[in-house]
């Protein structure tokens, strides 16, 4: 056993020895050790080196608000998790982790310098080396501060763990298992109703884990927190969460509940999800979540071996450490006091206490007296010194203002620190609960709740533990008092501003952040260049802006941002605390929506026969669709070049499943669909169909597709791919809300119905032998048309469209029926090369025939004019969605961007989609323009380029050159019309 | 996540379930084309956008699918209340007492 263990103290086993490695080297711990404890006990102070200045850095907590002390968690090479606190990682045998931020060693660190060179990083740094040159900003100064400043680095490989998810309700939400959310949870747990205590740690106790001699009801306060812990064990109606984080407090009452499940086993014992996230709505929450030791702001505040006083007394009490054999304190709040003495008991040398405070309690005197502990009040540290550890402090007498300059150098190999401790209020400011200032305390207390919740405790700004108990019992319905001996002195406001200094305090590193290495000194350079609110002063020196978020910082840097703008500190404010409360992995946020669930992919019932037929796939809307399919060795443009003569030629099969179906049925469909469409619908006949345009009220075009009546009171709806659930959406807006006097049903039909689309002078031959009941010859079954009927002995709706120009028909059968009938079709349309083609032949095929895709040839600001679609208005209509709205003044005014053609010049260049178009070549940068490609492809069938664009006045500049200036070249082209094959349009009716 | 209370279903439910719709009681007018274009442009364009008491629509999206009303602080970002489509606007007095 080492110098530092005290067998005698702690909750640790003495008898349970585990080794752990730590940078490579093996030591051992005790169960019951965190990283921090058992580093501390083989000797271990210096744990890291700081992020901006690499300095030597050790453990300054003992809990979750550690600044200093991050490591990387290994477990193995995908595992490694980075930035951990080691006062939170639970030891186990084979535990490993390592320094971070470190080149080549721990102990030896090159980029140590940055620590000489500190004049050059001042407050603002970032901003003010980032000014100039702009060149310089992705290629130099990014890399070279990533390579030298920075936290731990990520694992490379995909994390292996799995990650859990769930949605939980309670009446009773404590959140903290202290000595407050202890009596909080028995007295809930006596009233009734679901109750959830949580609590960070891996052991529930809170404080009480470090104050062992504490006496509550009459029993010792260890043997009082198991006794309470097994009756809520018990109790049915209670769930003790133990590593479980309140992440986040939202809106009516949600909070979420980071568990942590298997990191504190060994890696052969871990079993199941690696964490799990908690979903939680709580009718009330208690807030018992205590409060966090503030730093003491000085020269040489950082250096290992400097740390806060309660970490010292709870290494000691809950750990059986001692931090040091000869301890200096310093402090401005009377808890250090009690710190002091228990170590002092423990037989550990106090070398001096000193407390900047000229007046301290008698009581703590005569105790201070009693061990013989030297105290220095109404004094300062104005140094410290030790390489990798703190070896000696300089103190110096204080007389009013002035700093007695000769200072006397005291040796010690710790330094504990008090400046007052801050009521953790971060979940209840998430919950927009509001704020007062408490001069008394020198912190912010909970005031007005949003939520129904409750502050109590220390973060309430309530410290004495009886009190803190029993307001924790009263917030859940109980009305026991505790008897409990808590008579220790526990005022002082601490100090919050730098301890006074004789020396020239723009030469010394007093830090305020000490994640993200801010000083006194770079907070006030910042008031001093005009920053004037804590919002732009946080951001301006960072700090508080660390994975720490200022836990132990924030205070100190407010105070003194005040005091150097010389307003009080409520003036100027406090900044944001932001969900999540520590650092929680990505993992947890995922959840189970990790890997293929992670975005999840729709397919057709056809898609599995893209795939095995080698097609290149796109995501469209949620879907993936089959882009083209190419054959041996070809690229995407020799396979689109011959599907697509392929399907001119002879016949291309096609899967268009992926369109969106809506039925509109019901005695008033056709009426409904008049005020939805801007095309006539009372006329069209049962069998037949119409291309339909969807306008929003504001008269833009929002979706288009073909809608077929199957009988007087049903239509068969299409909308475009993406479009669906937008349409679906907008036709139940109108139809419940402005209209619900028609009798209408809508249903979406996209999943219920599989689509194979035939195109090609060949496709009536192939399909003409599987159809029953349908006389597909033109006369009977024109172009538009459509019947229910029997495809290959299924149910199928037999459409006769087409959007490729060709003769064209699209069987629509139950999904399931899908692939067999495809896979049906192919086989008999083998005699005619039947082809299979993805979206970009669908693409190109309805480019040539000029049919715009909603979404890329419109923008949400085209309307039907625009897009040259007067044609699809029922002129005869009173009124439709978006009618109104085609007579705005900026509707009909010229200037408008107008769907055109262009052929380029060059037939065999192909235009960028989204390329600006203008209409001279020799303007100066910026030119104007006057408008943009919207949609260009190579056409195999016409042998030359073709595109679709949006021209301002285009409708009028028809055989009009235009110029496209691309980075090495001006393109010219020609506005043409819009249709560029077949523009009779014959093919649709070949025999 | 907020509950919100579906007046359809007459449950609470998760936010996630809900699509929000815009400003209620604004009803598209009978006869469009009677309207000037600064009328049209109004009841195209405007909202009230007020810090407080706001009246809106959500859907029930992933549940009944229904379009409803509801009273919402914009400042607290709370429900007050939650009423089917076609009823009338809640009046203050019936505000205030459910808020208090
Ligand atoms: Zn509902």
């Amino acid at each position: 056993m080492s110098q530092y263990r005290r067998t005698k103290k702690g909750r640790v086993d003495s008898r349970q020895q585990i080794s752990f490695s730590f940078d490579g080297k093996t030591y051992q711990g005790l169960k019951g050790d965190t990283l921090a404890s058992a580093l501390l006990a083989n000797g271990v102070h210096l744990v890291g080196r700081s992020f901006k200045y690499h300095r030597p850095r050790g453990i300054m907590a003992a809990g979750s608000d550690e600044a200093n002390a991050l490591v990387a968690f290994d477990r193995g090479e995908a595992r490694v998790t980075p930035n951990m606190r080691a006062t939170t990682l639970e030891l186990y045998d084979g535990f490993k982790a390592q320094s971070q931020n470190n080149w080549p060693s721990l102990n030896f660190d090159v980029t140590a310098i940055n620590d000489r060179l500190s004049a050059f990083f001042p407050a603002g740094f970032y901003n003010k080396t980032f000014m100039w040159p702009k060149s310089f900003w992705d290629k130099v100064y990014e890399p070279a501060i990533r390579a030298t400043a920075g936290l731990g680095p990520a694992p490379k490989a995909a994390d292996p763990d799995k990650y859990d998810a769930n949605y939980t309700h309670c009446e009773t939400l404590i959140v903290g298992a202290g000595p407050a959310g202890i009596a909080a949870a028995r007295a809930a747990a006596k009233k009734g109703g679901r109750v959830i205590l949580v609590d960070e740690q891996g052991e529930l106790g809170g404080s009480l884990l470090s104050a062992p001699d504490q006496k509550i009801d009459g029993q010792p306060a260890w043997d009082w927190l198991a006794e309470s812990l097994a009756e809520l064990d018990a109790a049915e109606n209670v769930t003790l969460m133990p590593r479980t984080t309140a992440i986040g407090y939202y809106h009516d009452n949600f909070l979420g509940l980071a568990e942590r499940l298997t990191d504190h086993l060994p890696e052969d014992a871990a079993e199941g999800p690696r964490e799990r996230l908690h979903r939680v709505w709580a009718q009330e929450v208690i807030l018992a979540t205590g409060a966090i030791e503030r730093p003491l702001v000085f020269a040489g505040n950082d250096r290992p071996g400097v740390m806060l006083a309660s970490a010292a007394q709870t290494f000691l009490n809950r750990y059986g450490v001692a931090v040091g054999e000869k301890i200096a304190v310093v402090t401005g709040h009377d808890s250090a006091y009690k710190a002091a003495f228990d170590l002092s008991d423990a037989d550990i040398e106090i070398a001096v206490i000193v407390d900047c405070r000229a007046q301290v309690d008698q009581k703590l005197i005569a105790e201070a007296e009693k061990r013989g502990i030297s105290l220095r009040t109404g004094h300062t540290v104005t140094a410290t010194k030790g390489r990798h550890r703190v070896k000696s402090i300089t103190i110096n007498k204080v007389n009013g203002d002035q700093v007695d300059p000769a200072g006397e150098t005291l040796e010690c190999d710790a330094l504990i620190m008090s400046g007052g401790w801050t009521p953790s209020v971060h979940l209840w400011s998430h919950s927009k609960g509001s704020l007062q200032w408490r001069d008394d305390i020198a912190a912010y207390v909970p005031d007005k709740p949003n939520e129904n919740a409750i502050c109590v405790g220390a973060c309430n700004g309530d410290f004495g533990i009886g009190a803190a108990m029993a307001a924790g019992a009263k917030a859940a319905g109980g009305d026991h008092t505790f008897d409990v001996d808590d008579t220790w002195p526990w005022t002082g406001a601490g100090t919050l501003e730098i301890l006074p200094t004789h020396r020239d305090e723009s030469r010394i590193k007093a830090f305020v952040d000490f994640q993200n290495d801010v000083t006194a000194k770079d907070i006030r350079l910042a008031v001093r260049e005009g920053f004037k609110s804590i919002e732009h002063i946080k951001r301006y020196t960072t700090t508080g802006m660390a994975t720490d978020q200022g836990k132990t910082s924030n205070l100190n840097g407010l105070q003194i941002a005040a005091s150097a703008l010389g307003r009080p500190v409520p003036q100027v404010g406090l900044t944001t605390f932001r969900p999540p409360y520590t650092p929680t992995t990505y993992g947890a946020l995922a959840g189970n929506n990790g890997g293929a669930a992670f975005d999840v992919v729709r397919k057709t019932s056809i898609d599995g026969w893209a795939e095995e037929h080698g097609a290149v796939f796109e995501p469209v809307g949620l879907w993936r669709r089959a882009r083209y399919f190419p054959r041996d060795g070809e690229d995407m443009h020799q396979a689109v070049a011959r599907e697509g003569k392929a399907t001119r030629d002879s016949l291309g099969i096609f899967d268009a499943s992926t369109l969106g179906k809506i039925e509109v049925v019901g005695p008033d469909a056709a009426e409904f669909l008049n005020r939805m469409y801007t095309n006539p619908w009372t006329k069209l006949g049962v069998g037949r169909c119409r291309y339909g345009l969807m306008l929003g009220e504001d008269g833009y075009i929002m979706d288009d597709g073909v809608i077929g009546r199957l009988a007087d009171d049903r239509f068969h709806v299409t909308t475009t791919t993406g479009g669906a659930p937008r349409v679906l959406a907008h036709m139940e807006d109108y139809l419940q809300t402005e209209w619900p006097d028609l009798d209408v049903w809508l249903t979406s039909i996209t999943e219920q119905w599989a689509v194979i689309a035939l195109n090609g002078p060949n496709a009536r031959k192939l399909i003409e032998p599987f159809v029953e009941g349908v006389d597909l010859s033109s006369d009977a079954f024109p172009h538009m048309a459509v019947r229910e009927c029997k495809v290959c002995g299924i149910d199928a709706r037999l459409f006769r469209v087409s959007f490729s120009g060709e003769l064209g028909f699209e069987i629509n059968v139950p999904a399931h029926y899908g692939r067999a009938l495809w896979e049906t079709l192919y086989a008999a349309g083998q005699q005619y090369d039947i082809t299979p083609y993805g979206t970009e032949v669908m693409h190109v095929l309805r480019a040539e025939k000029g049919f715009i895709i909603v979404g890329q040839d419109t923008d949400g600001t085209v309307t039907p004019y625009d897009a040259g679609m007067s044609w699809a208005i029922g002129k005869k209509k009173k009124d439709f969605v978006g009618k109104r709205s085609l007579a705005r003044p900026d509707i009909v005014a010229e200037g408008r961007k107008q769907l055109v053609g262009l052929m380029t010049k060059n037939p065999k260049t192909v235009l960028e989609e989204g390329a600006q178009i203008v209409m001279t070549p020799n303007q100066s940068i910026p030119m104007e323009m006057v408008g943009h490609v919207t949609s260009s492809y190579w056409s195999e069938t016409l042998g030359h380029s073709i595109a679709l664009a949006l021209v301002a006045d285009g409708h009028d500049l028809k055989g009009q050159t235009i110029y496209v200036p691309m980075p090495d070249e001006m393109i010219e082209a020609e506005i043409v019309d819009t249709i560029f094959y077949d523009k009779q349009g014959e093919q649709l009716n070949v025999f | 996540m907020m509950l919100i209370e579906c007046p359809v279903c007459k449950e609470k439910r998760p936010e996630l379930e809900f699509r929000y719709a815009g400003e209620a009681h604004i009803a598209r007018p009978e006869d469009p084309d009677a309207l000037s274009d600064q009328e049209w442009a109004k009841y195209l364009f405007i909202r009230s956008n007020p810090r407080g008491t706001h009246f809106e629509r959500w859907v029930h999206a992933h549940g009944c699918a229904k379009f409803f009303n509801a009273v919402r602080d914009t400042v607290t970002d709370k429900f007050v209340m939650t009423y089917k489509c076609g009823e009338a606007r809640p009046s203050p007095e019936q505000i205030a007492e459910r808020q208090s």
